[in-house]
């Protein structure tokens, strides 16, 4: 196959697919399988990113058959960065879960649990890093519909696999939500099917008339994201949900798992039906990422654990996507896109790499109540550091991914004179500051006569994969050239398409 | 690359690398630390030199680093920059000297010096920067990197402290980045080399500008702890003697001093600024500075706590400098000031420290009679004194007396009058502590003494308020030569052409 080849583009969905099924077949080999899986996957990305910049965005029908009857797969610029995010986010949390798991196996008296719940999660992963990677290549709304299925079950499984009753039963909860919301999807693909009679985004996105039926659909797919991206009020399942999980699940959850769902909803919003939505529909929804931003950080700055913290910390950075829907009125899209995806890239590593430290903590001292966590500093210097910078990270201090974000947000509303969200966002940053510095100065501070805790086993795949996460969400924005250039080469413009089918 | 742009990366390096293998070193290794850091201190002092020299010789010193359209991290070398740069790189190494006496015995020395010298190595990046974005990105950083000084006691005072200095400085931080933002919709990019963007804005936006000017003042005024936005400051004084030295007079409130300058004099520039007519506003507001922080230092029996009004008081002779921008010699003695400032409230709070680590004395009712068993800590803190008095030749009278000049150039009479007036008040609250010291008699035995042999203290802690006590006289009494403070703000503001 030659370089230009569109059929590259399956290559991130087929992969982690196999390896979740190797999984099953060799499970003495399980991480081997998964590490070389996340590091293909990894590859992968660079490599459509390298075709997308040389040839411009592609398109692949399956098996030859062209929409509106086949499935097809495309590149553009957001899909590579989210599948460039998929994989540096999942390399780093793959390795940090082998650490996490080796050293609770190492755990006397609990081991066989440990190693049940191992055993568990490397397919599980597999499956939902595929169902990922498939969400962000495919263009087909009911392809996109089963991706969101693989998503939702694996992550639901995920969730629960902690097996204490608090994660059950928010796991629970979480599968249910996320069914209702899949069920809601697919109610608004039917009502699509019957107005329009394809389900090709491309093919799509030419309408030019937009009946009822149609933005009936609209509305039932937009919310049945939004119930999977818990936008408040959305967002009643999520905090127990990834609180409650194992750490290396709450950071793919809290990474990846919810940005998929919202980038599917952003797509749908504003390429395929983007002539449909109405002025009124945009400041909803701005109002509603307002208010998230804000009850999110009130929530979070009143936890007394750790984990929940920072998953109430997930519900506010949430709101800070939403604030560009009303904003692309005067904005360019462009600009939201990059908006989008800056937050989007600089949140999905810091929150990972916060995940993973408070799951570090926990494992240390076996609690993550925030007042009994003064001096751990003194025990994991590194753990701490990575949890700082993530922190920079999400209160959008410069040069961090999220600054970049917040700029072009706070430059387009200044612009339009639109000050209140403005406002909005300046009260998120300080509130932010208060929860991410109510954690740290305890962590820092050594008061006299304080004894650190001498610990017993430590791998350091438990820290370094967190403080590198921490760290390319601090310097993505020094990198910012990068990803504009991306995007924009992934413009649009339908002239570039290849056609698709094989050599 | 040129070899002005390695300089600078180097100058940014030469904390930065030293301070990443202290904070991976283990603690009991003190003297390699105290190499490392007193090695980078001396390179970096060698750098700036350097850089200074080129400047002088009209070597252009610039980094441009892309991000966004219309963002871009600009690192720049010039005149003003190069001030502040080698004030806060010769007081770092100072006080590193200090702080290593100050903190011998002391736990968690690792942690310490690694955030010292992240923060010089922000302080630099402060001075440098070449535009707003730049600023707002180092001036972020400056908070972080202090934060973990200030709660390094880890006392409950201490962690309040903190946690109003973060409050303080995040949310100012916050309106600084949409005022920054806000001025960039207005106007455009603005570089700090362009000396202010085009009158045509002045006359078209008057308002909004006007609005913007203020912002962007509340966004450095927390940290120049102009009125009311200083209450973080007294309370900060909790932390070890020298991270207050390092807010007071190296890194924190110059900052905030430097980036008014920076606005007055780079982003609106003195043309805009008259034709806006906000300049009495920042006049007004410094007025009340100096005199408010001369009045509460009148009440205060803790010795740190009076420093820290006093502080408050003599910065804002910065922003009064600054609001007579038309006058050639008010900005001289306002520029001029940053570095004497510097010099004078370094020297007493190393003397504070010295009391307090070797006697024990924390309240200037205690310290009757200490010149007897201290004197040559006493001898550089009264040096320090009579130059926050201003009484020649020292270096406090040289900014008082360009101060002056300039508001009589101005016709503003009253300005003269508030410059007396604080000098007046400086007189009430020091030379009490003056007399006291002197002539007091000692009552009872000192609260905690330390015996440290030979000398009054430890020798790293009696050197550096020694030096810079003796810079205070010299620089003042030879404010004319060649290689003064003063020569080189006189190079600036003839680089600006006023």
């Amino acid at each position: 196959m030659n370089v230009d080849n569109p059929t590259w583009m399956i290559i991130p969905i087929l992969l982690p697919l196999t390896a979740g099924l190797l999984c099953f077949l060799f499970h003495r080999k399980t991480f081997a399988i998964v590490l070389s899986a996340v590091l293909a996957n990894f590859m992968a990305a660079c490599f459509l990113t390298g075709q997308l910049l040389t040839f411009g965005h592609m398109r692949y029908s399956m098996g030859g058959w062209q929409a509106p009857l086949g499935i097809t797969l495309r590149t553009d610029g957001p899909a590579v960065l989210m599948l460039l995010m998929t994989g540096v986010t999942g390399l780093a949390i793959t390795l940090y879960a082998r650490g996490y798991f080796s050293f609770r196996i190492d755990d006397p008296g609990r081991t066989e649990r440990h190693q049940h719940q191992q055993r568990y999660f490397w397919p599980l992963w597999m499956l939902l890093l595929s169902g990922l990677n498939g969400l962000f290549l495919s263009n087909d709304i009911f392809n996109l519909y089963i991706t969101l299925e693989i998503i939702g079950i694996s992550a639901a499984s995920l969730a629960a696999l902690s097996g204490k009753p608090a994660a059950l039963l928010a796991s629970f909860r979480y599968l249910l939500t996320s069914l209702l919301g899949s069920l809601t999807f697919l109610l608004g693909i039917v009502f699509l099917y019957k107005s329009c009679g394809v389900l090709d985004l491309d093919l799509l996105r030419n309408l030019t008339e937009h009946g009822p039926g149609v933005r009936a659909a609209l509305a039932l797919m937009s919310v049945g994201l939004l119930l999977k991206t818990a936008l408040v009020p959305m967002h009643f399942w999520l905090p127990p949900a990834h609180a409650n999980a194992l750490a290396p699940v709450s950071a793919i959850l809290s990474a990846l798992v919810i940005k998929g769902s919202f980038y599917l909803l952003f797509r749908l919003w504003f390429e395929v039906f983007a002539s449909a939505i109405t002025t009124a529909a945009l400041n909803v929804m701005g109002t509603l990422g307002s208010v998230a931003i804000l009850w999110g950080a009130i929530q979070a700055i009143r936890q007394h654990r750790l984990k929940l913290m920072v998953a109430y910390s997930t519900v506010s950075q949430l709101g800070y996507l939403f604030i560009a829907f009303p904003l692309s009125r005067t904005a360019d899209n462009a600009q939201v896109w990059s908006i989008v995806i800056f937050m989007a890239m600089a949140h999905a590593c810091a929150k990972s790499a916060m995940f993973m430290s408070a799951g570090t903590i926990f494992l240390h001292f076996g609690h993550d109540r925030i007042r009994d966590l003064t001096g751990v500093r003194a025990s994991l210097p590194i753990t701490v550091f990575a949890y700082g910078i993530a922190g920079v990270t999400l209160m959008g201090l410069p040069p961090s991914g999220a600054f970049i974000a917040k700029w072009l947000l706070l430059s387009s509303a200044l612009a339009s004179s639109q000050w209140w969200w403005a406002l909005v966002i300046v009260a998120g940053s300080v509130m932010a500051m208060i929860y991410v510095f109510r954690v740290i100065s305890r962590f820092i501070v050594i008061p006299e006569g304080f004894s650190s805790q001498k610990l017993g086993y430590h791998s350091r795949l438990l820290e370094w994969p967190a403080l590198a996460l921490a760290m390319i969400s601090l310097l993505l924005g020094l990198a910012a050239p990068w990803p504009l250039h991306i995007l924009a080469r992934g413009s649009h413009d339908l002239t570039q398409i290849l056609p698709g089918g094989l050599p | 690359m040129n070899w002005q742009q390695l300089l600078l990366v180097f100058i940014l390096l030469s904390s930065l690398i030293p301070g990443i293998i202290i904070f991976g070193m283990p603690e009991e290794k003190h003297r390699l630390r105290t190499v490392f850091n007193l090695c980078g201190a001396t390179v970096k002092i060698a750098l700036i030199v350097v850089m200074d020299i080129g400047i002088y010789l009209g070597h252009t010193f610039e980094i441009r680093i892309p991000l966004i359209p219309g963002v871009e991290l600009l690192l720049n070398g010039d005149p003003l920059s190069a001030l502040f740069a080698t004030l806060s790189s010769v007081l770092w190494l100072l006080t590193t000297i200090y702080a290593v006496g100050y903190l011998e015995g002391s736990p968690n020395r690792s942690h310490f010096f690694g955030y010292f010298s992240l923060c010089v190595t922000v302080t630099i990046g402060i001075a440098l920067s070449g535009n707003l974005v730049t600023f707002l990105l180092f001036y972020e950083m400056l908070t972080l990197t202090t934060y973990p000084l200030v709660i390094h006691r880890g006392t409950g005072k201490a962690l309040r402290a903190g946690r109003n200095y973060l409050i303080y400085a995040f949310s100012s931080g916050a309106v600084f980045l949409v005022a920054v933002i806000w001025l960039q919709n207005v106007v455009g990019p603005v570089d700090f080399s362009a000396a202010g963007f085009s009158p045509l804005f002045t006359n078209s936006h008057s308002t909004v500008l006007m609005l913007i000017f203020m912002l962007l003042i509340l966004g450095v005024g927390v940290k120049a702890a102009l009125v009311p936005l200083h209450g973080w400051l007294p309370q900060a004084m909790i932390a070890p003697a020298p991270v207050s030295s390092l807010l007071h007079a190296v890194a924190v409130v110059k900052a905030g001093a430097f980036g008014i300058v920076r606005i007055v004099l780079d982003v609106y520039g003195a043309q805009n600024l008259l034709l806006l007519g906000i300049l009495p506003l920042l006049g007004g507001i410094a007025t009340i500075t100096i005199l408010y922080g001369s009045l509460r230092a009148l009440q205060q029996d803790n010795l740190k706590r009076l420093l820290a009004f006093s502080t408050i008081s003599q910065v804002s002779y910065i922003a009064l400098g600054m609001s007579l921008v038309d006058q050639p010699l008010a900005v001289i003695g306002g520029l001029v000031h940053l570095v004497h400032q510097g010099l004078m409230k370094i020297t007493l709070f190393f003397c504070a420290g010295n009391l307090a680590e070797t006697l024990g004395i924390h309240h200037i009712s205690k310290m009757d009679g200490v010149a007897r068993r201290m004197p040559l800590t006493m001898t550089a803190f009264t040096i320090g004194a009579l130059g926050m008095i201003g009484i020649p030749p020292t270096v406090g009278f040289v900014s008082k007396w360009y101060l002056g000049l300039g508001s009589l150039a101005a016709g503003n009479w009253w300005l003269l009058g508030v410059l007396a007036v604080s000098s007046l008040l400086n007189g009430c609250y020091f030379l009490p502590i003056l007399t006291r010291a002197w002539f007091g008699k000692q009552q009872g035995p000192w609260p905690e003494e330390l015996h440290t042999g030979r000398f009054e203290t430890r020798l790293m802690l009696l050197l550096p308020p020694l030096i810079t006590a003796f810079t205070v006289l010299a620089a003042g009494a030879v404010a004319n030569a060649q290689i003064s403070p003063l020569s080189w703000v006189r190079f600036i503001v003839k680089e600006y052409g006023l």
